[in-house]
């Protein structure tokens, strides 16, 4: 066994996790949290630069079957690293004018990033165990950093407290499924597994335990209030890197786990709660007057959507995942940006959708973005969120879904309902009283800048055709 | 033996799990999570993890269940009366004779003979520090050195949200 090796093959996660420790040894000892934040950015930027280049190596396993490295686990890890990067140069001048804008925040995200990345490359489901909770543990501190608030306080306590009881259904998942199989490494639970009671069961609670932490409904109770009493960057970051990671490590267990259908019909469970999902996060988020909430709905909606490429259980359909975590992860931190600028000049309540009435004509710059990031996730072409959705749909169709992507299509026909009306609030209202916008500073405009023409760049022309997400798909049945 | 024992061991775990839920009283509870762990711990015993059992009571029973009581006893959520007076020697006693009672009924009913595992002598090494140790820091090193991050990133998430006073660093630079 070559340590050295190891520790290469996992080289994101340790340059995160030391970034980490740095972030907060220099909050303690310099008391500069500008010095954290560069920290952060170039740590999650270097990590990002060894992920790109995994993504073009092999893949194999690692840590004695521990964890994956290069494919699935490669892209994913790019997502997250992707999602994090973005989310961290939006949130320096939001957590500024929160007060909020120190070492050990960053320390949190950067911990948060490091369990996303094992999760998006487990292989063990002690791994997957670990990895989440390394991810929700911090997700709880960030989502009660707003604590002085009641909003902030109920959201942190909310999560906390749904959180570890989803927790104890996917570790009981686990505890089963070892008792079933005597295995935790998935390919060895895949070998081993026969459709008995017991493995059944364990299966469907970390089922029960993964729908939780994507939102998927009848487990997404918490991500309005969770979502809306989170400081809005960090939001962004909770429904675009943690979502991905949860998502990634969802297909690593589809496709290792449980690859054969002989094992249970997971996949008519997957359609189900894709159905229900879908529905009830489209239906609601119609009658939300909050953006943030409305948001937060639509993010139920799109773990939906995603849900349908999970149904489908062909390689399609997987890839047709990853692209749509790319794409996800894209527009909602660049949405959840704008957000955050808007929200920031007036205050927390400033997220009503009254109050965005004229608000597109003040600094038109970031009307356009959000009405871009908007109409992307609305899933109109020529945008990205168009051409994730069509994967995804289509790998339906190909899996011969057809009713399954119908109304797939019919929920995301009334999503542009509740998008829509946020533009024409935007646009064609008249402002109930004038509002004076502070300028965006550069790296906070430049960023969103950056995604919305990555929004609209890979919308025109994918440069990650699904041929090639696929080949790594295939790369891990036979790892 | 063993069975009967495993079976006691179960009926008093669940036993005193649903009498920390149900209790009302704060210090109850926690006295019945006490008694909860301890009969995990001796299920462990009985599946010949002595380093598990060992731990559970030391670090569960011992270290956290005491902060429990502090903490409950600072915070003063009733007086301290009312804390003490609910508990009498009928109730614990009928607790107790209730669990054995259970136990042997169950124990009595049939098909219960072999629901323990054989302990395979493989069994009786696993559950040595040794074993442990040596599985800990090779095959899942990766599990133990992210239970690090876990653990520092807990110690941290838990100081930010006690932490009183708002920091100022932001208005500082």
């Amino acid at each position: 066994m070559n340590y050295l090796l190891d520790l290469q093959s996992f080289l994101p996660g340790i340059i995160v996790a030391v970034a980490g420790l740095a972030a907060i040894m220099l909050e303690a000892f310099k008391k500069s949290a500008n010095t954290s934040f560069s920290v952060t950015i170039g740590g999650i930027a270097v990590a990002l630069l060894f992920a790109i280049q995994s993504l073009y190596g092999e893949a194999g396993t690692a840590f004695s079957g521990m964890i994956v490295y290069g494919g699935v686990g490669a892209f994913g890890s790019v997502v997250v690293l992707l999602g994090a990067l973005f989310c961290v140069t939006i949130s320096r001048e939001y957590l500024r004018d929160l007060d909020l804008h120190n070492g050990e925040v960053y320390g949190m995200i950067l911990f948060s990033t490091t369990g996303m990345l094992g999760l998006a490359v487990s292989n063990d489901l002690i791994t997957l165990f670990i990895s989440l909770e390394t991810m929700s543990i911090c997700l709880y501190v960030l989502a009660g950093l707003m604590k002085n608030e009641k909003i902030g306080a109920e959201s942190a306590l909310k999560y906390f407290l749904l959180g570890a009881f989803s927790t104890g259904f996917l570790l009981y998942g686990i505890a089963l499924i070892y008792g079933a199989t005597a295995a935790t490494n998935l390919t060895e639970i895949a070998a081993a597994a026969q459709p008995t009671f017991l493995f059944l069961c364990g299966t469907g609670l970390l089922f029960v335990g993964l729908f939780f932490k994507v939102a998927a409904v009848p487990f997404h109770m918490w991500t309005p209030d969770v979502y809306q009493g989170t400081p809005t960057t960090i939001t962004a970051f909770m429904a675009t890197a943690a979502k991905s990671a949860t998502f990634v490590a969802f297909v690593l267990v589809l496709t290792r786990m449980l690859p054969s259908s002989e094992i249970g019909d997971w996949q008519s469970v997957l359609q189900v709660v894709a159905i229900l999902t879908m529905i009830v996060g489209n239906l609601i988020a119609l009658a939300q007057d909050n953006v943030k909430r409305m948001l937060a709905y639509s993010s139920i909606a799109h773990a939906g959507y995603l849900m349908v490429g999970l149904a489908a259980g062909n390689e399609a359909g997987y890839a047709g995942v990853l692209y749509y975590l790319f794409a996800y992860t894209i527009m909602n931190a660049g949405a959840f940006g704008v957000i955050a600028y808007y929200e920031r000049n007036h205050g927390l309540d400033f997220t009503e959708i009254d109050s965005y009435a004229g608000l597109g004509f003040k600094v038109p710059v970031m009307g356009v973005m959000l009405s871009v990031f908007l109409f992307s996730l609305a899933g109109i072409p020529p945008m990205v969120g168009f051409i994730g959705k069509y994967y995804v749909f289509a790998a339906a169709v190909q899996a011969g879904l057809i009713p399954l992507a119908i109304i797939g299509v019919l929920a995301s026909a009334a999503s542009v309902y509740y998008y829509l009306r946020v533009m024409v609030y935007l646009y064609f209202k008249e402002a109930h009283k004038e509002y004076s916008l502070k300028t965006p500073g550069f790296l906070f405009k430049w960023t969103l800048i950056l995604l919305a023409v990555l929004t609209v760049y890979y919308g025109v022309e994918p440069v990650l055709p699904t041929s090639s997400l696929m080949e790594l798909i295939s790369s891990y049945y036979t790892v | 033996m063993d069975t009967f024992i495993f079976i006691f061991l179960a009926v008093l775990t669940i036993g005193s799990g649903l009498g920390m839920v149900l209790n009302r009283n704060t210090v109850n509870s926690a006295l019945f999570l006490v008694l909860n762990m301890v009969s995990i711990a001796g299920i462990y015993l009985l599946l010949q993890a002595q380093f598990l059992a060992l731990i559970q009571i030391l670090v569960y029973a011992g270290a956290i269940m005491v902060l429990f009581l502090f903490v409950i006893m600072l915070l003063n959520l009733d007086d301290e009366r009312s804390l003490f007076s609910k508990v009498r020697a009928k109730y614990i006693s009928a607790f107790f004779l209730g669990v054995v009672t259970l136990s042997l009924i169950l124990y009595s009913l049939e098909g219960v003979a072999d629901l323990l595992p054989e302990i395979s002598p493989e069994m009786e090494t696993a559950g040595t520090v040794e074993a442990l140790g040596d599985v800990l820091y090779t095959d899942y090193l990766f599990a133990f050195e992210m239970t690090a991050i876990l653990l520092t990133a807990a110690v941290v998430g838990a100081l930010m949200i006690a932490q009183y006073k708002k920091s100022n660093n932001g208005a500082s630079e």
